[in-house]
């Protein structure tokens, strides 16, 4: 028996149950009870879910084991519980985004993301909390309480998709859905030691995802192997035209590039990435891994991201306007909480949004609004969408000579809940992320190691633009001769 | 760029339509001074003749054809309504 085969059920990966339910070995009630078995006994410790319908996944589970029975399974992902970050909406389910805003909001349709889950007959399983509104990158910003990372519960899981990197790690889902608009997937999957992909731009719908920064968001899988994250890809990836950002790319066979290896091998080491700040275990990590492409005959070359010291201060006016356009729609009238003690509409706007918004985002908010009002808009949000510009040059000049770039995925490992009080410390957790978003990369985190203290390590590997297969490829290169990803936390 | 120290948290509050308390003001004030202090360094870019990017793959002109498709019932639109009567969402008075 091999080891991912000896693994608890609820540790194995997509491909292994996959094959294992087509073997008739298991069935998808028995992987969707040993999943909420798993979940009972440590969520309580975890606090991963906002909310979760055991009946309704073991519906959906016993749907699937009926469609195999009767020779129609839809695919490597039929039967596999898959959870969502609780900003993907669900007919019938709650949407929260972790907000009081939306505490009693029930989704009255699928984001797209959904529907392709459905039709995989992967069994949606769960919301997932976050920092509220996708709006931090600890997962403390929730309104319904901290999500704890299970490689040490006194720290943080990272966010905003906190609930989704940590809910996988400690086995209480196969595989989970996450957003990222500056870092939102990447640096929770380093922090909980698990793989996290945030494709290109328009790859992914973002119809049914409940819009934080427009222009910044997608949705992406977190996932225990590179091959799982390529198989769920898979599934998600595609047009839609319910979304006007939409890329039309043509979707290759991801599992199968993926396995068959990258066909380059160029990587960029950007300078701009290894400077003060970062935390030298992971800075070592990182190097390691340098020296092990380079030991498979990796040509390696040190790159320069001019621009890189702007990224965080572009992103914070560029994704702030963004928000505070975005969440008007939060005024007490259609949907969401209205306030009892309102007299006029003004007021009830007024009312609505400061009870049912908490600090942080409020705080982006007044920020986004600021630099949109008249007479500071040139100054301030022209402005930084020029040096977004060449903040995306700087990355597209590197691919002129090589096809991917190596960085670590954030500048230190898990803190401690409560360590970032001040904003702007929170921030500068993201610079090694944001680029990417900027520039509308592809880009994942993969285990790369862990510290002195146990606490997992993330790698950063950032592909051409809708050219994920070769990314995949290019990490799986690293995680096969690595056994990070194997390692479980003691819960 | 404009100084740090002259965002109006009141004026912003307003134009957000977001009722602050004191406290909220005085909190935000000083965090977002810091953050206002912290942009400031985008005034060393030369961004002379620099196109702005507001999407980084443009998609334009995404036309939807005119054709009617099935949408939410009115009972699903007003599900999470906070306030309804005889199928429609109550709001308050508007006009006298």
């Amino acid at each position: 028996m091999s080891a991912a085969m000896a693994a608890e059920i609820h540790y194995q990966t997509i491909a292994t149950l996959a094959a294992r339910l087509a073997a008739g070995e298991l069935s998808a009630v028995e992987l969707m009870q040993a999943v909420i078995d798993r979940t009972r006994a440590v969520d309580d410790r975890v606090r991963a879910f906002n909310s979760r319908d055991e009946a309704d996944a073991l519906a959906q589970a016993a749907a699937s084991d009926a469609r195999r029975s009767a020779g129609e399974a839809m695919g490597p992902l039929d039967g596999i519980p898959v959870a969502l970050k609780d900003v993907i909406a669900v007919e019938g389910q709650p949407l929260t985004a972790s907000s009081r805003m939306l505490a009693d909001f029930v989704s009255p349709y699928d984001a797209t993301v959904v529907k392709k889950l459905r039709q995989a007959g992967a069994v949606l399983w769960g919301r997932l909390n976050l920092d509220e509104f996708a709006m931090g990158s600890s997962t403390e910003n929730s309104a319904f309480g901290a999500t704890h990372n299970p490689w040490d519960l006194s720290r943080v899981p990272g966010g905003s998709s906190g609930g989704s990197a940590a809910a996988l790690a400690a086995g209480e889902a196969i595989a989970t859905l996450g957003s990222d608009t500056g870092g939102s997937i990447r640096q929770p999957a380093a922090f909980c030691g698990v793989v996290g992909l945030k494709p290109s731009y328009g790859l992914v719908s973002r119809y049914g995802l409940i819009a934080f920064a427009s222009s910044l968001d997608q949705v992406g899988p977190f996932t225990r192997t590179v091959e799982d994250a390529a198989m769920l890809l898979q599934v998600l990836a595609g047009h839609d035209p319910l979304d006007s950002t939409s890329f039309t790319a043509e979707i290759p066979d991801y599992r199968a590039a993926v396995c068959a290896g990258p066909r380059s091998r160029r990587l960029g080491i950007p300078k701009e990435y290894f400077g003060a700040g970062l935390d030298p275990e992971v800075a070592a990590a990182v190097r390691a891994a340098i020296a092990f492409y380079a030991a498979q005959g990796w040509e390696i070359q040190e790159v320069s991201l001019p621009h890189t010291e702007f990224c965080l201060d572009t992103y914070y006016i560029i994704a702030t306007a963004e928000a505070s356009s975005n969440l008007a729609r939060y005024d007490g009238i259609r949907y969401g909480h209205r306030s009892q003690s309102a007299g006029d509409v003004t007021e009830l706007y007024e009312k609505s949004r400061a009870e049912g918004f908490g600090a942080e985002v409020k705080r982006r908010i007044i920020l986004g609004t600021y630099v949109l009002s008249s007479g500071y808009y040139d100054a301030y949000y022209r402005r930084a969408q020029q040096v977004r510009t060449l903040i995306r040059s700087d990355f597209l000049r590197a691919y002129e000579q090589v096809d991917a770039l190596l960085t670590p995925t954030s500048p230190m490992p898990a803190f401690r809940h409560g360590e970032k009080a001040d904003p702007l410390a929170m921030y500068l957790c993201d610079i090694y992320t944001i680029g990417v978003n900027l520039a509308g990369l592809p880009a994942i985190s993969i285990p790369g190691g862990f510290t002195q203290a146990g606490l997992p390590i993330g790698l950063q590997l950032i592909g051409r633009p809708f050219r994920e297969a070769e990314l995949l490829a290019t990490a799986r290169n690293y995680e096969q001769a690595h056994d990070w990803h194997q390692r479980r936390p003691n819960l | 760029m404009p100084g740090a120290d002259e965002l109006d948290i009141d004026h912003v509050a307003a134009l957000a339509r977001l009722a602050l308390t004191p406290e909220e003001k005085s909190n935000f004030s000083r965090q977002l001074g810091g953050v206002l202090q912290h942009i400031e360094q985008l005034r060393k870019v030369d961004v002379t003749g620099v196109e702005p990017t507001a999407h980084a793959f443009p998609v334009v002109n995404v036309w939807a054809d005119d054709v009617a498709r099935p949408g939410l019932t009115t009972a699903a639109a007003l599900r999470n309504a906070p306030a309804q009567r005889q199928n429609l969402v109550v709001v308050p008075k508007v006009v006298e």
